[in-house]
């Protein structure tokens, strides 16, 4: 799960990481008021989920309280990587001396959590990775002792030389650490991390990504979660236990298994048709998933054919037929339904569709020729 | 001959009272697997379907009825202290079902069952079947077959469909393996392509592998570099975008990292034949047989 700029920051702040007060503005007029409150000039910055805001153009700089409204409206609505500015931040200026960056992410390849730092701050970090990677400073967290103090003073020597701004620093990289363990993150990522011209060393961006699976133990973290940030489709399939992510093309897919369900759109577009969307409608075996998949996926005013690909092992066939048969009961389906059926109870399955008037396969390579055939208007 | 289970393995099923684990453990049964206890802690005493006496701890299946191999279905939040249980009592191997384990408790779970000498499958794993004498998880027993080929997968029921259309093609398997879809995995492809090596009746080996993390790519340099077996390679996840989890937790594109051509590619310049299409496995297979 992705969460916004302003709710990382509250995690950091929380954790006493010294983050610069803020607020978030849906309009001109709050944004307005939040920078008169401030005094000053602020920084107007886009809440969106993803990186590259500042290129964008979705952060800016405002002298007083009338430019931060003007800037404000100028972002509200903005499109940054297809994804519309709902909110942004509003946050005092900081003077700065330098910039730096500093990092942790769960690292696949050596199993563990690994720090990242480096002195060049306030860039796209990947670009320092390939541009002049002994700028970077890695550590590995070893899983059984967690970060030791000395390790995040070694840290924050790679950034800065004098004691002082070394010791905020490791403090606030010990912190981080905290922070990123107690809310389940697998990133967390201040940059810049700023030295002030008085020597103080301050978070000011912030961002975080959580592990979907750990969101049961931190119900404040899930708490965050920006619905308005996503296909409302993909709301739904959630709430109802489906794993759902809208495509751009026309041949609705309702799979179980994510491997397969990959496998089955990779197949549409090898046969010359695009996939509508990922769905993987898991390993239980309850009808009214397949009835919400339904749902999700005529919603779409895209999708020209739907394309079932089910392969039996926990998951009964039969359950997935009825679930057909109860959806299109349920809400009218205008678009040609191609059915494949494989494994647990497949031939009660292909009864309970026959007597509904569908047919059904039971290879996968020949349904997908057809959904694909399907959703270029013809039948064969 | 086979890898990871055979006659010898005497299954404890950790969970075996729950839903999934009760279903489970009779198919298992069924298949021919030889479940000698189970685990559920409060149900210590009872007998589940009158034939498998169910323990409080591991540790007293392991000292009561000998267990060497475990499965685990209990729920997410507490599948990871069930795998340290496991490893603590002495259990060689441990099969990890369970969707859904935070990636923070993995991390804790990894060099816990290494530094015991254990080894892990999964978690989010179908487990494993040897055709025809032992199957640990939920892979339906009935659209495998004995025979020379080794499988192992990154995924379910992609695996369920390359493995049926094998058998159905009349080449049957050694040993399939399930090794789960998340980030954090204990057995990986290349402990499964060391071990399919290992095994005299292998003689070719399918690996089923989906976009995220790099472990394709260190499994095609293994094959080059220390195999002497035909492997073909699929790598589900060409039309993913980046950026978004698709289903499994692992398999997500960072970047430019990750991505089903960068696989690929690794697999052609370690001279993995790849099939483009699921279908293409068999008559991959046949070639190298």
């Amino acid at each position: 799960m992705n969460i916004h700029e302003y709710q990382a920051k509250e995690i950091l702040r929380a954790h006493g990481i010294p983050v610069p007060p803020g607020e978030v503005a849906t309009s001109p007029e709050e944004a307005e008021a939040i920078a008169s409150k401030y005094g000053g000039p602020v920084v107007v910055k886009a809440q969106v989920h993803t990186g590259g805001r500042g290129k964008a153009g979705g952060v800016k700089l405002a002298d007083d309280a009338a430019d931060a409204a003007e800037k404000a409206a100028a972002i509200l609505g903005m499109e940054i990587k297809g994804l519309t500015v709902e909110k942004v931040l509003v946050t005092p200026a900081e003077e700065i001396a330098s910039e730096a960056y500093v990092g942790i992410v769960m690292d696949r390849a050596s199993q563990a959590d690994v720090f990242m730092v480096s002195s060049e701050g306030g860039v796209d970090i990947e670009e320092v990775a390939a541009s002049q990677p002994e700028a970077i400073t890695k550590l590995r967290v070893d899983p059984r002792y967690g970060l030791l103090p000395h390790q995040a003073m070694g840290l924050a020597w790679a950034l800065y030389d004098d004691v002082k701004q070394v010791r905020q620093a490791a403090s606030i990289i010990r912190k981080l650490h905290e922070a990123y363990r107690a809310a389940g993150a697998t990133l967390a990522e201040i940059n810049p991390l700023i030295v002030t011209p008085e020597g103080e060393v301050k978070a000011i961006d912030a961002k975080m990504n959580i592990d979907d699976n750990v969101l049961f133990r931190v119900p404040d973290v899930e708490a965050m979660r920006d619905t308005s940030a996503e296909p409302p489709a993909e709301t739904k399939a959630r709430d109802a236990g489906l794993s759902y992510i809208k495509l751009d093309g026309d041949v609705g897919c309702v799979v179980n298994g994510a491997g397969l369900a990959m496998a089955t759109m990779d197949m549409v577009k090898h046969y010359g048709g695009e996939p509508a969307n990922f769905l993987d409608i898991g390993g239980s075996s309850n009808p009214d998933k397949v009835v919400t998949a339904l749902e999700i996926i005529t919603a779409d005013p895209r999708v020209k054919s739907i394309l079932f690909n089910i392969f039996g092992g926990i998951t009964r066939c039969d359950d997935v037929a009825n679930g057909i048969v109860e959806a299109t009961n349920r809400i009218e389906i205008d678009r040609p339904i191609a059915i494949r059926l494989t494994g647990t109870n497949e031939e009660e399955a292909v009864e309970i569709l026959k007597q509904a008037g569908f047919a059904a396969m039971t290879d996968m390579d020949e349904v997908v020729k057809e959904a694909v055939s399907l959703a270029h208007g013809g039948s064969d | 001959m086979s890898i990871f289970i055979d006659g010898s393995t005497r299954l404890v099923v950790q969970g075996i009272t729950g839903r999934d684990g009760s279903f489970h453990t009779r198919q298992m049964i069924e298949y021919g697997t030889d479940v000698v206890a189970g685990v559920t802690p409060g149900k210590g005493g009872q007998m589940f379907d009158d034939s498998v006496p169910v323990f409080n701890t591991v540790v007293e299946a392991v000292s009561e009825r000998g267990a060497n191999t475990s499965v685990v279905y209990v729920p997410a939040a507490f599948a990871a202290d069930a795998v340290l249980e496991a490893a603590e009592a002495g259990i060689e191997l441990i099969v990890c079902i369970s969707e859904g384990v935070p990636v923070q408790d993995m991390m804790r779970v990894l060099p816990f069952v290494e530094e015991r000498g254990a080894r892990l499958i999964g978690p989010n794993c179908p487990g494993l079947i040897t055709p025809g004498v032992c199957k640990v998880g939920i892979l339906p027993g009935q659209i495998v077959a004995p025979g020379p080929v080794g499988v192992v997968s990154r995924s379910g029921t992609l695996t369920y469909e390359v493995v049926f259309q094998l058998t159905r093609a009349g080449i049957g398997q050694t040993t399939c393996v399930g090794i789960g879809g998340d980030p954090l995995i204990g057995t990986n492809f290349v402990d499964c392509l060391e071990a399919f090596e290992a095994d005299p009746d292998t003689r070719a080996v399918c690996m089923i592998g989906e976009i995220g993390g790099t472990d394709e790519q260190v499994a095609a340099e293994f094959v080059r570099d220390r195999m002497s077996k035909p492997v073909v390679g699929f790598i589900a996840g060409r039309t993913a975008p980046p950026g978004r989890r698709m289903g499994h937790a692992g398999a997500i594109i960072s970047g430019s990292e990750g991505t089903a051509d960068e696989k690929m590619r690794a697999f052609r310049e370690c001279g993995i034949a790849v099939a483009e299409l699921p279908a293409d496995f068999v008559g991959l297979v046949q070639a190298g047989l």
